[in-house]
């Protein structure tokens, strides 16, 4: 669909063209949640993140996110954007931009974007400290 | 029939395979996949809240699984 941009990559995001991708003479706001890789996870020091995906369906599954999305909220045009592989402190594994008239659909189709990739896109991270490492949510 | 089960995420290691190849009857629903699998790798007794993809879609264990169809073990999501 010409108003999303879905996008799941080795390389690292890029910001900037998620921004360039939604913005439109037509929106007065544009939502932006930056995922960032954070030092720490329950006090615990880490010092990478190791994402990785299932590919196709995790594309299928962020579309539909994005057709949902532009669906049910007042907005214009969606970015979806997903890294994988290793990635350290500060790092951004994940960029959602949003694009409507009005700020208060931008705000909440961009929330909902994030919470419903959170729970339901195929995507994998390995936390790694110093002494070792474990899957994220794994276990119940 | 013959099917491939493709592993993910935390699945891989405990299972020790990215990819599984299965001999399997015809018909056999996910519930049923999921109880066989279970007892080849009893391991994976401490990790079977995974939901099961079809052809890259979510499944429901009701699914009978047919000729050529991609399964995929997906255990919880962890992304973003």
């Amino acid at each position: 669909m010409v108003n999303s941009s879905i996008l799941i990559t080795k390389e690292k995001l890029n910001l900037q063209a998620c921004y360039d991708f939604v913005r439109d003479p037509s929106c007065g706001g544009i939502a932006l949640f930056v995922g960032t890789v954070r030092n720490s996870t329950k006090a615990k020091e880490v010092t990478l993140l190791d994402f990785s995906t299932y590919k196709p369906m995790a594309t299928k599954e962020m579309q539909k996110i994005a057709d949902s999305a532009l669906k049910n909220f007042d907005i214009l045009n969606i970015a979806i954007h997903h890294a994988e592989g290793e990635l350290l402190i500060g790092d951004i594994p994940v960029i959602i931009a949003v694009a409507s008239p009005h700020r208060k659909a931008a705000f909440a189709a961009c929330q909902f974007a994030i919470d419903t990739l959170k729970e339901a896109v195929p995507i994998w991270k390995k936390e790694h400290f110093v002494d070792g490492e474990v899957w994220v949510n794994a276990t119940p | 029939m013959q099917i491939e089960i493709l592993l993910f995420g935390i699945l891989r290691d405990v299972v020790g395979e990215n990819k599984l190849h299965r001999e399997i009857v015809p018909g056999i629903s996910l519930t049923n996949l999921r109880q066989d699998l279970m007892v080849d790798y009893p391991s994976l007794e401490q990790y079977k809240n995974y939901a099961i993809a079809i052809n890259e879609a979510y499944a429901e264990n009701g699914y009978t699984i047919q000729e050529n169809d991609i399964v995929a073990l997906i255990p919880p999501v962890s992304g973003g």
